[in-house]
């Protein structure tokens, strides 16, 4: 279970770019956090994750996130980055997805028995030994998953995980997406794929919560998606 | 592929060597760089008019080349930005040192010419054995091991990001070029005015690519400590290695090997 109460955030003083935001989420659950740019959707995960930190208090299974425990909570929540080219910066797919378990102190062959599990489980056994700065878009994307699907996290979160893929691309992706069974927070201008992996949605306004609830409902508002530079899903238009 | 992406390409060439295997890859990185360490210190060691005594020294790389199946022409190719800068080091030597040292068939040879060369055999020998350790560890391996001889944890860290960020600069160098040329047609390079803004730009873009890397690492439990580099315990033929380089680096530091073979051969 993650909870922001009353988090507050500036990059520049006087400048919020998160102003008193309270929620929670719950296990098993899938958000998907939505709201135009600069509404502070990226800036809410990199405070859930301890790579900023504003006011306020923010709890992961009812600890609360500080110095200490910074290392144990990051272990419970996998990052997948908006760039993909960020996320692999090992070798190759192997090595990348090795990094994680092994600096968990996990064994070398338990880190390899994930991997070759995951690899499986999405299909990507033939990107286990190739070079990452070799491999498309499509399949970076993929394999930035699977690093992070390797650490076992208990909560997945991702920061646009659609984006600057091509229609093939991002069914595979959504697909896996939706077969994920952990707690899932997405954060995206992609309003179709939101409708088709999340429950309920989240949808931030110049850093603050304006509207929490059914993904149905709040993706079918069309005076309320408008209000805040979005638009109808195209399944809902 | 631009200029920028064939360096990235280049970058990526070192991993690939270090990956290959040959008895030298197989061997412990710890013995590796503390062999390439002992090297280096002993050939700085040698005085600037020791050339002789200096040129033996070549036969470690050599045999590291012959036995890693790493290619000199590779090594030639790769260091070609950083070896003239190398070599020019000792570039204005013979014009202050002009006292006449040996003759070769009745030449004169002045001090500062016989200081150039020790000094550029000096540079070209530390960087072949750099490169060779590069191109037979990995960096991640490497880091490890300077973890292992307790070197603080920042500073590893700083060489590994250092390492990384010359793949992030690049990869921003690739796209601002090709941004550039786009709409700069028919130009050659980047405009002298265009510099400062150019090189900001990527500075800037460079930070924070380089701020979100080193944040995905921290996101996957990364803490300086190179668990996931790969290791085995250091075994006894990786300190015979060790052990046996550092004798004979020694012993060619004492013994003027050149001098004792042409003292044999001129009597």
């Amino acid at each position: 279970m993650i909870e922001f109460q009353h988090v507050s955030f500036a990059y520049e003083k006087g400048r919020s770019v998160i102003e008193d935001l309270s929620f929670r989420i719950g296990d098993g659950e899938s958000v998907g956090l939505i709201g135009a740019n600069g509404a502070g959707k990226s800036t809410v995960m990199k405070l859930m994750l301890g790579l900023l930190a504003g006011e306020g208090k923010i709890l992961v299974d009812g600890s609360e996130l500080n110095r200490a425990n910074l290392s144990q909570i990051r272990r419970k929540l996998g990052f997948v980055l908006q760039n993909s080219d960020n996320q692999m910066f090992m070798p190759t797919v192997y090595e990348d997805m090795m990094f994680g378990p092994l600096n968990y102190m996990l064994s070398r062959e338990e880190a390899e028995r994930r991997v070759d599990a995951v690899l499986e489980r999405l299909g990507l056994q033939a990107l286990k030994h190739r070079h990452n700065h070799r491999i498309s878009g499509g399949e970076k994307r993929m394999a930035a998953i699977a690093t992070v699907l390797a650490m076992e996290p208990e909560t997945i979160l991702m920061d646009e995980p659609t984006s600057a893929l091509d229609p093939y691309n991002r069914r595979i992706v959504i697909n896996t997406i939706r077969e994920l069974g952990q707690t899932k927070l997405i954060s995206s201008h992609d309003l179709d794929m939101i409708l088709d992996t999340c429950d309920r949605v989240i949808l931030l306004s110049e850093g603050r919560i304006a509207a929490d609830g059914p993904a149905e409902r709040v993706l079918r508002d069309r005076a309320l998606l408008e209000a805040h530079h979005l638009e109808l899903p195209l399944r809902l238009a | 592929m631009n200029k920028m992406e064939k360096a990235l390409h280049e970058l990526s060439e070192m991993d690939d060597l270090a990956a290959q295997d040959s008895p030298v890859h197989r061997l412990h990185p710890t013995a590796k760089l503390l062999s390439t360490i002992a090297y280096i210190a002993v050939v700085v060691s040698f005085g600037k008019y020791q050339l002789g005594a200096l040129a033996p020294m070549l036969l470690w790389p050599v045999l590291l080349f012959q036995v890693s199946g790493v290619s000199v022409r590779t090594c030639f190719y790769k260091l070609r930005i950083v070896l003239p800068l190398v070599m020019a080091v000792g570039l204005f030597n013979p014009f202050y040192d002009r006292a006449p040292m040996l003759y070769l068939g009745g030449v004169a040879v002045s001090g500062g010419v016989v200081s150039m060369l020790t000094l550029m055999l000096k540079g070209l020998l530390c960087l072949m054995a750099s490169f060779l350790l590069m191109a037979t560890t990995g960096i991640d391996s490497l880091c490890a091991s300077l973890r292992r001889l307790h070197v603080p944890g920042m500073l590893v860290t700083l060489l590994l990001l250092t390492y990384r960020y010359v793949g992030v600069m690049t990869e921003e160098l690739a796209v601002m070029t090709d941004a550039y040329h786009l709409r700069a047609p028919g130009q050659k390079g980047i405009h002298v005015s265009a510099w400062g803004s150019f090189l900001g730009q990527l500075l800037l873009r460079s930070m924070d690519r380089a701020q979100e890397l080193y944040g995905s690492m921290l996101l996957r439990g990364y803490h300086e400590h190179f668990h996931y580099a790969p290791v085995r315990p250091f075994a006894l033929p990786d300190g015979v290695y060790t052990l046996g380089c550092a004798l004979v680096f020694l012993l060619l530091r004492r013994v003027d090997i050149s001098q004792l073979l042409g003292s044999l051969l001129v009597r």
